[in-house]
């Protein structure tokens, strides 16, 4: 069946199967999306005020802090079981704030468990954020070579 | 006879068969007739996997049970599952001190497994075999998906894995609908390979057995009172029936398939079930039911597989799929 | 204009802006099947490139938390800290990113493990 592949019944096969699946309701997944991910921000925006103004911590310290307590509130949520219900109604509304990062590591973290704390827990932790961390160390470096050349002229 | 097909002259006869389906599957609309439902999807054990395991020894010690036969008395167990290596047929083998052979064939496994057994038993080598398949929910989505505390989105055209196990005796005494004839499928490919898109890749793959069952038998869709297929789920029975229509065969009318019936599906979400588990369970609950019951005299059996595995995914590869036809009819 | 007003005109741009940039990954994922894990990915470069090209930093101004919470956020403060590392010499354009980044991954394994410890993965129902 290898050449089967290319014939034109399979081609006509692929086109009938993709008209009639069904496809993810396009109004709903991006106000679910909007609506979680603007909420995520707000209660970001809202602990920046907090951080800021009781215990006036600015610049990158504020950020980071942010970050921190964020990433904190994500890991609870995922460990009782409540991130992934949020995921499957919001989609690219939790998975693209910081708090899907966090979930990304938490969740096989705890899958991989069971395989050990060493070669389950530790290192398959990094099954799906991985690439973030690479492609954000090697990025991050890239710029700042870049910079730093343009700088030496 | 056919190049594929095998009539079983001696008409072996599946004398009883145990259901343990999980909490999800045990809501759903043929909920009532497993003979065992999970309270918890953990099954008492520590990891999923373990839980996968003890469900399928729980489908095989009980159909012994029910069947009024001793343990000494099983010649083979046919028995395999979804997980890599198919550790969860072996393991749960390894309890029963019976000849165990593993075999897999993804979603297909149990009508393989119901094919070959009458096979072996109609050809007089064993008297009594044992064919039991399973698959869990958490350990599938884990070994092809995501980890089950991701965010992730399932795309409406996926299917969701049964949680369950299923098993079956077949004989060559006793009484019980009869496995008259088997047809075994070949590996089809029409080049999916989108694998959230099971139904569809699996749908030819079923086609083609049907077409090639009835070419071989003689017999037509009208011959049989129901055909059951595996898990093409609500999106791949509406591709088999247009598909299968095109090639001269109407079957709208006899087809179910269990990845449909299983859960109240909102096509919104999702298709149906899938699994080495949801043929087999409906198979051995509903079906096997009706069977005895005589409702249902004449029932044609095909479950489907896709063949692939993560990394043929992850390698960009479309999707193999395969299907093989068993006739069960009452005397 | 007040500072009562400023606060709550700063939670309405946060709001937008983040809803935004997670609509437009929806798209992505409802239009091209891209995986979650790419998405991230993708994001994180987007906001490295924005900053480096000097752009990220007028967002951020503007939406606040609408802007650092998306992970195009982490990828502006990893560009942040490299350029600035950059200014004091080879070694900070190495590894300035990071250093401003380290919050985030801290965290991200921090409380990934000490969660992992506590809690087990749960069957779904749907």
């Amino acid at each position: 069946m290898a050449d089967a592949k290319n014939s034109t019944v399979n081609k006509a096969y692929i086109s009938f199967v993709s008209e009639i699946s069904p496809r993810t309701n396009e109004r709903r997944s991006l106000f679910n999306a909007f609506a979680v991910g603007g909420f995520i921000c707000v209660i970001g925006q809202f602990l920046r005020y907090i951080l800021q103004f009781m215990f006036s911590l600015e610049g990158d310290e504020l950020a980071g802090a942010v970050s921190m307590i964020l990433i904190f509130l994500s890991a609870f949520l995922t460990g009782i079981g409540v991130y992934d219900r949020i995921g499957k109604y919001a989609g690219g509304g939790s998975i693209v704030p910081i708090t899907g990062f966090a979930n990304s590591v938490v969740a096989p973290a705890m899958e991989f468990k069971s395989e050990g704390f060493v070669y389950g827990l530790a290192a398959k932790m990094f099954i799906i954020a991985g690439p973030i961390i690479v492609f954000g160390v090697v990025s991050s470096v890239a710029v700042g070579l870049i910079y730093y050349i343009a700088g030496l002229f | 006879m056919g190049k594929h097909t095998i009539w079983f002259h001696s008409r072996p006869s599946i004398v009883s068969t145990y259901s343990v389906a999980g909490k999800k599957e045990g809501d759903g609309p043929i909920g009532s007739v497993f003979d065992r439902i999970l309270s918890d999807d953990y099954f008492g054990e520590k990891t999923f996997e373990k839980a996968e395991c003890k469900m399928l020894s729980t489908a095989i010690e009980n159909v012994i049970k029910k069947s009024g036969y001793d343990k000494s008395d099983i010649d083979a167990l046919i028995s395999g599952d979804l997980l890599n290596q198919i550790v969860s047929a072996s393991f749960a083998a390894r309890d029963f001190n019976i000849p165990y052979i593993g075999i897999y064939n993804a979603c297909s496994t149990v009508t393989e497994g119901l094919a070959l057994g009458a096979t072996i038993v109609d050809g007089g080598y064993m008297s009594d075999v044992v064919v039991a398949t399973g698959s869990h929910f958490s350990t599938a989505e884990r070994q092809y998906r995501y980890p089950l505390e991701f965010g992730s989105v399932r795309p409406p055209q996926s299917q969701w894995t049964v949680t369950g196990s299923g098993a079956a005796i077949i004989s060559s005494r006793g009484d019980g609908p009869s496995i008259t004839a088997a047809t075994f499928g070949k590996v089809v490919d029409y080049g999916v390979s989108d694998a959230n898109n099971m139904g569809a890749a699996m749908a030819p793959a079923a086609m083609d057995t049907l077409i090639t069952h009835f070419t071989e038998t003689g017999r037509t869709p009208d011959y049989y009172d129901l055909i059951v297929t595996g898990d093409l789920g609500a999106l791949g029975s509406r591709i088999l029936k247009h598909i299968i229509s095109q090639n001269g065969y109407d079957i709208s009318e006899k087809h179910v398939d269990c990845g449909e019936v299983i859960y109240n599906i909102d096509e919104e979400e999702y298709q149906g079930g899938s699994g080495a588990g949801c043929s087999t369970i409906v198979f051995c609950s509903y079906i096997y039911g009706k069977l005895k019951k005589r409702e249902l005299n004449k029932v044609l059996f095909l479950a489907t597989g896709a063949l692939l595995s993560t990394v043929t995914t992850q390698q960009g590869e479309t999707i193999p799929c395969i299907s093989h036809a068993v006739a069960v009819e009452n005397d | 204009m007040d500072t009562t007003t400023e606060i709550i005109l700063m939670f309405v741009k946060a709001f937008i802006v983040g809803g935004i940039i997670c609509s437009i990954a929806q798209l992505l994922i409802n239009y091209t099947k891209i995986t979650p894990g790419k998405i991230l990915v993708y994001f994180l470069l987007a906001g490295v490139f924005l900053q480096a090209v000097g752009v990220y930093r007028y967002l951020v101004d503007f939406a606040g938390a609408g802007a650092t919470v998306p992970i195009s956020g982490f990828g502006y403060l990893l560009a942040k800290g490299a350029i600035e590392g950059a200014k004091k010499g080879l070694f900070g354009a190495l590894t300035g990113g990071i250093v401003s980044a380290a919050a985030g991954i801290t965290a991200a394994i921090l409380f990934g493990y000490i969660f992992a410890l506590i809690f087990k993965p749960k069957s779904k129902r749907n």
